[in-house]
């Protein structure tokens, strides 16, 4: 009989994605309400160390998939290591990230299971027992709730949904698994991975974004934005309209056709708020929107306004958080 | 080369979105329906490739006679011909019912290449793609934004938090297509005259090989209790016609005092 939580711990060289703490912290109340265990599942190559320190963060036990096919990320190597360790472990409920990963991984271990799942989910309860999940749909405009038939009921949970596990003492068991796939059966291998600029704070997990749009008139304009983002310890983000006008680069866009982001703190500058780019942002914690135009639909969605020219703006601001965090 | 695009008909984006009175599902009078967005560099991407390597282009797609319209949108842009997929037994299939016809089609259809856009912009789940390389047995690369055809396999990018991973993938494959990786055409007037006689097959239950029980809602492994409003949202705070250190400074101070966010 299925029982407790498994959940996907993300990892890229060796370190693991923020949204895997996240997983464990959801995974963790989950499993309390419908009673069982909270396991993990560690795919890659020398992981076994890195895979017992999810003992600290609340894992009893973590299934490790670890040989060379996996060094790099690939669907359907990943696909059949991930979906052994669930048979194996038989939890009720499998829960993923909706990072580039999980994205990629979580339908295709679905389908080998064939099972349904829930993507891309931003609330997850329990009722009567069983899974009843939440996710946004129509490019945010409203949201569906949902239930799984079969077992185990799989979601991908969107990042910074739910706060990372705290750190405490504890240990894993750690559990082999066989992948059940050899390296010439992966027909679509990463030959490698070209890296943007390193120590930028990835979007989809930042707890801060500062954002712009049309309004900052051009590449160069930008940088204080930068500078901003530097003070409150930001990522940066743009709209569709600035990248479209070259002002920010493709991996910068946050809306329908770049990426969505969940942050506590969301400013956008310059920024329309059409409905491409708020279908990337809406579940952003707290909006705050400095436009020019107080028809701007962006004030609608604002928690916070101010109707501006944001050149003016900006170095205000960034004077005023300077002050307020020194103190 | 033969290349095949699965395409979706999902509403335009700016609609306005209404929740039926039983919660069940949306008002679908009045709205405007497009191909989604993602589906047309998947289109664009097929109609390249033929144009480069030569060979064939199908559209297919899944929905009652008013999806055909998107699909003639598909043949206008330039693609070969259609199939389109439709029985009362495919009402309310999910994302793996949905797949399982689809794959009946793809595998009487004998392609090279699978194109799907990134994700439908109705429901944004993005499985339908893995559900087919799954069930066919085929390689699957999601989100790609670059992409070139060699002898028998393919070198596509994608985008990752923080950069892109290179993929190399023998062919068949099924493959996702993300921003970037092309700018659509738009169909030309000879190109909608053309796609009005483009052949455009009937694909019915009998046709899958399936049972009624595989596909539609009895085939469904996700069901939906209730659709939701968007939780009502205070009205925000917002200052104008003040000088702007004022504004500046109240905002900062209610990030911090009110939003205990800074």
């Amino acid at each position: 009989m299925a029982s407790g939580v498994m959940i996907f711990a993300e990892q890229r060289e060796g370190k693991f994605r923020k949204v895997a703490y996240e997983l464990l912290n959801i995974g963790r109340q989950l499993a309390d309400q419908l009673g069982g265990p909270l396991s993990a599942v560690v795919v890659g190559k020398g992981v076994k160390d890195l895979a017992s320190s999810l003992g600290k963060y609340g894992a009893e036990k973590v299934y490790v998939i670890d040989g060379d096919p996996f060094e790099l990320y690939s669907s359907q190597g990943y696909a059949s290591a991930v979906a052994n360790a669930i048979k194996q472990a038989d939890p009720a409920v499998f829960l993923t990230g909706a990072s580039a990963m999980g994205k990629d991984l979580t339908p295709r271990v679905s389908a080998k299971l064939g099972v349904g799942m829930a993507s891309d989910c931003t609330a997850l309860e329990v009722v009567d027992g069983k899974l009843q999940i939440t996710r946004p749909v129509y490019s945010g405009k409203c949201y569906i709730k949902v239930e799984l038939v079969g077992t185990p009921q799989i979601a991908s949970v969107r990042p910074n949904t739910y706060p990372v596990a705290e750190e405490k003492e504890g240990g894993a068991e750690i559990v082999e698994v066989d992948p059940g796939i050899s390296a010439d059966e992966i027909k679509a291998k990463v030959v490698r991975v070209e890296k943007a600029a390193e120590g930028k704070i990835e979007l989809t997990e930042a707890e801060r974004i500062v954002s712009g749009g049309r309004g900052m008139k051009s590449k160069e304009n930008f940088k204080i934005l930068f500078d901003l983002a530097d003070v409150i310890g930001a990522a940066v983000g743009a709209s569709r309209a600035a990248v479209d006008s070259g002002y920010a680069s493709q991996d910068m866009q946050v809306g329908q056709t770049g990426k969505v982001v969940n942050p506590n703190l969301y400013m956008a500058f310059g920024i329309s708020g059409a409905i491409q780019h708020l279908a990337g942002m809406r579940t952003s914690k707290v909006i705050v929107a400095v436009n020019k135009d107080p028809e701007a639909p962006i004030f609608q969605k604002a928690d916070y306004g101010i109707v501006d020219d944001l050149f003016k703006v900006v170095p205000i601001m960034i004077e005023e958080f300077k002050k307020l965090l020194q103190e | 080369m033969k290349v095949l695009v699965c395409m979706k008909q999902t509403p335009d984006t700016e609609a306005t979105i209404k929740i039926t009175a039983d919660k069940k599902g949306i008002e679908e009078q009045n709205i405007k329906w497009i191909m989604s967005p993602y589906d047309e560099f998947a289109v664009e991407q097929a109609i390249q490739i033929k144009e480069k390597l030569g060979g064939e282009t199908v559209v297919v797609t899944m929905g009652t006679d008013r999806v055909i319209e998107s699909m003639r949108t598909a043949l206008a842009m330039g693609i070969d011909r259609g199939v389109h997929c439709w029985d009362d037994a495919f009402a309310g299939s999910d994302a793996l019912a949905t797949a399982k016809i689809l794959a009946s089609v793809i595998k009487a259809e004998n392609p090279d290449l699978v194109l799907c856009g990134r994700q439908a912009i109705d429901f944004d789940q993005a499985q339908v793609p893995a559900y087919l390389a799954e069930l066919l047995g085929w390689p699957q690369v999601y989100a790609v934004c670059k992409l070139e055809i060699q002898e028998g396999k393919a070198i596509c990018n994608r985008r990752i938090e923080g950069g892109e991973e290179v993929i190399e993938t023998s062919l068949p494959c099924v493959m996702t297509c993300d921003k970037g990786l092309n700018e659509p055409r738009y169909a030309s007037l000879p190109g909608i005259m053309k796609a009005k006689k483009k052949e455009v097959k009937k694909w019915t239950l009998a046709e899958t090989g399936l049972s009624a029980d595989e596909v539609g809602e009895a085939g469904s492994k996700v069901k939906i209790i209730e659709y939701l409003p968007l939780p009502e949202r205070p009205p925000g705070k917002i200052f104008k016609e003040m000088e702007t250190e004022d504004m500046v400074k109240e905002v900062v101070k209610l990030l911090r005092e009110e939003a205990k966010i800074i």
